[in-house]
């Protein structure tokens, strides 16, 4: 099995699911010739021309408005925003029109695309290129929100997404894309869409990040279940919406203990739907109250401040360790 | 009813100043020499600011940033055709425009070390800041020379934007409001041939940007970009006429981007060196060197001269950059609301606390 980052492990998925799929194609801004501002579109210009690698004019929201144009025509089309920060010119389009084609048409016309998209904080870019803003796209019925945080996930993620009916948005963590490299089984098996993964076991304290947090937060878990004999499981989200409520709930009842770890701010962002679901389905299991460490309800500053604007280790490690100690 | 020509349209191209510094003397603004000393100087600063920026961002002392090397005539000269308190509406690629319009040599150094206090505009006036999100700065254009239109104002509004830009629903959107407006606008773009990787023809069918200005039924016109004297000429007639009420312009000036989009950006992956070469002939500060020479205004001395007071400049504004030491954590909490609310407090103590903390623990 190769060992590949993040970047590698989707520019993989892609070349297969071209390869197996005449009616996949890539489009968007630099992805043909240049092969994508962070080279994740790479070689497939090359290998099935630009036709199929489309160098798009620099129009997010007709690049959205004419992919879903493709998939209602039976093209799978997977269009890149170059960074989330310019994505939401392609909202109109996708909450207007893709996301409700299939209920609009009584299901006569269905947009099986993907907008795929780095974001996220920690490459030391200029504005807009830093934003974890999930909850745009997570609020949107009849579209799917999905966060791989691994190479592995990835690969096995974007093939779902790919072949999934409905749009579905795919956030990248950019701080991950090479950040470390994992064995990838190119087997090309798709993960199902909609749940999450138990990364780790564990009965004390369940702990569930997603995206590029997922790493951080793995780290300090690993540590704290040395240094203090925890037994703590950690959960990787996945897919943001829809939510995989039955494990999230799961876990809860069986630890008793939760701690949320999200990059983005905390406002109305994911963590807060996921002490929703855990006050519907296990608030008589808790021993202590949730905790979420969180980005801040500011507009994200540029890099000189950025490091301590997203979840840092010591404040995951404060939150999961009171939340253990709590009486 | 027999068909018929409805209505024909041409686009026209001017230059001054050839390749060479030959001046079309018909064509000749009447400058007075001080600024056109003054444009040579703002020229040249941005260039050496643009390549010592490069050498820092190269050491790692800044991070990604644009440079504008090759393309200083078109914001420095519409610059210059401005009146102070004509609004400039940039992008990222009108470092010498914004130096022109009195913008400290220190600041663009502290934006692209991440650090929004560069955004300062002190000394300047009606110039906003860099827009990074292309063409969305241009709508804004029209609402502010709207504001100068209906209060009966006698500035306008001069904006900015790159060839690819103008694929953007907002420019449209924009243009047509202007011209259905009639506000007081000048739209500069700059085509510079590419945008990152993607070459004009892969991003328009038309043949030139400005015949797009005539869909609108907007004055237009094209422009050789290098071209400090051409880009004045249009940009103060076409201030002129906006003053007087007679509606906004578009200006498309050909320029070309020298080096990488930014410094993340390999060029070698996309487009050919000879084509390269041909636009080093066409440098707008060599053809104005030889311009302002033709014209006794210039010589290899005070050239000398120049550069070396320029060097002092660019110095100094690394040394004062250099003295920032610190920034204050928690100011993003400043700006959010124009008065204090309740949660943003909340989150900026928990974020001073736990600031504390992860250095205790560190
Ligand atoms: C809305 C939006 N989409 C994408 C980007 C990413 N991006 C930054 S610059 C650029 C190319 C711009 O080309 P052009 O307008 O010709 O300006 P130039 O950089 O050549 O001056 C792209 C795609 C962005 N900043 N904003
Ligand atoms: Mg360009």
């Amino acid at each position: 099995m190769p060992k590949l980052t993040m970047v590698q492990a989707i520019n993989l998925a892609l070349h297969q699911e071209m390869e197996r799929d005449e009616s996949v194609l890539v489009m968007g801004q630099d992805v043909g010739v240049n092969g994508g501002v962070f080279r994740v579109t790479d070689g497939l210009g090359d290998k099935f021309g630009s036709d199929r690698a489309i160098d798009a004019p620099l129009a997010e929201g007709a690049i959205i408005g004419t992919a879903i144009g493709m998939a209602m025509n039976g093209l799978k089309p997977v269009a890149e925003m170059q960074f989330s920060g310019f994505s939401y010119l392609s909202i109109p389009q996708l909450e207007g029109n893709g996301a409700r084609m299939r209920t609009r048409s009584r299901g006569q016309f269905t947009v099986p695309m993907v907008m795929r998209m780095p974001y996220g904080g920690g490459v030391r870019a200029l504005e807009h290129h830093s934003e974890s803003k999930e909850t745009y796209y997570a609020h949107t019925p009849g579209m799917k929100t999905v966060i791989p945080s691994t190479p592995k996930a990835a690969y096995h993620l974007l093939l779902a997404a790919i072949r999934d009916p409905d749009p579905v948005v795919f956030m990248e963590p950019k701080h991950s894309y090479r950040a470390f490299k994992e064995e990838v089984d190119d087997n090309g098996e798709a993960w199902e869409l909609g749940k999450a993964r138990t990364v780790q076991e564990g009965t004390d304290l369940t702990v569930i990040s997603w995206g590029a947090m997922l790493h951080r937060t793995e780290k300090v878990v690993e540590q704290l279940s040395e240094d203090r004999n925890a037994s703590i499981e950690l959960i990787d989200l996945q897919t943001i919406y829809p939510m995989d409520g039955a494990t999230i709930a799961k876990s809860v009842m069986k630890t008793g203990r939760c701690v949320i770890v999200q990059e983005a701010q905390k406002t109305l962002g994911p963590a807060s739907e996921i002490i929703s679901i855990i006050n519907d389905k296990a608030l008589m299991y808790l021993e202590a109250p949730v905790k979420r460490v969180t980005g801040y309800d500011v507009i994200m500053p540029y890099f000189a401040r950025e490091n301590q604007y997203v979840p840092t280790i010591g404040r995951i490690k404060r939150a999961i360790e009171e939340t253990l100690d709590f009486e | 009813m027999p068909s018929k020509v409805y209505a024909r349209f041409s686009v026209s191209y001017m230059q001054v100043l050839d390749e060479d510094g030959k001046v079309d003397s018909k064509l000749e603004p009447s400058v007075s020499d001080d600024e056109l000393l003054k444009l040579y100087r703002v020229m040249l600063t941005s260039r050496r600011l643009d390549e010592r920026m490069l050498k820092l961002q190269r050491q790692g002392r800044l991070g990604t940033l644009p440079v504008c090397v090759g393309q200083e005539a078109v914001s420095a000269a519409a610059a210059l055709a401005m009146a102070e308190d004509d609004w400039f509406v940039g992008a990222y690629r009108e470092l010498a425009g914004r130096v022109m319009r009195g913008e400290a040599l220190v600041k663009p150094m502290m934006v692209y070390n991440g650090m929004e206090e560069g955004n300062m505009t002190e000394g300047m006036k009606n110039v906003t800041p860099v827009a990074i999100i292309l063409a969305s700065q241009i709508p804004h254009a029209v609402g502010i020379a709207y504001a100068i239109k209906i209060r009966g104002e006698k500035n306008a509004v001069v904006s900015f934007n790159g060839d690819g830009s103008t694929s953007e629903g907002d420019w449209h959107e924009a243009l047509n409001f202007a011209a259905t407006w009639q506000t007081p606008n000048v739209f500069v773009v700059q085509n510079n041939h590419w945008a990152i990787s993607t070459p004009l023809s892969k991003q328009m069918h038309n043949r030139s940007i400005a015949q797009r200005g005539i869909a609108y039924d907007m004055e237009s016109i094209q422009v050789d970009g290098n071209d400090p004297l051409a880009v004045y000429k249009a940009t103060k007639e076409a201030l002129d006429r906006a003053k007087k009420g007679e509606g906004p312009t578009l200006i498309e000036a050909l320029t070309y981007r020298m080096l990488m989009h930014t410094t993340a950006d390999d060029p070698k992956k996309y487009r050919k060196e000879d084509e390269v070469e041909e636009w080093v002939k066409r440098d707008p500060i060599t053809r104005f060197r030889t311009y302002l020479g033709n014209k006794k205004l210039w010589n290899a001395k005070k050239d000398e001269a120049l550069e070396a007071e320029i060097k002092g400049e660019i110095d100094a504004a690394v040394k004062e950059f250099e003295s920032i030491s610190k920034v204050r954590m928690d100011e993003p909490f400043d700006y959010i609301f124009g008065e204090k609310e309740e949660i943003i407090e909340e989150q900026r103590q928990e974020f001073l606390d736990d600031l504390r903390k992860d250095k205790e623990d560190a």
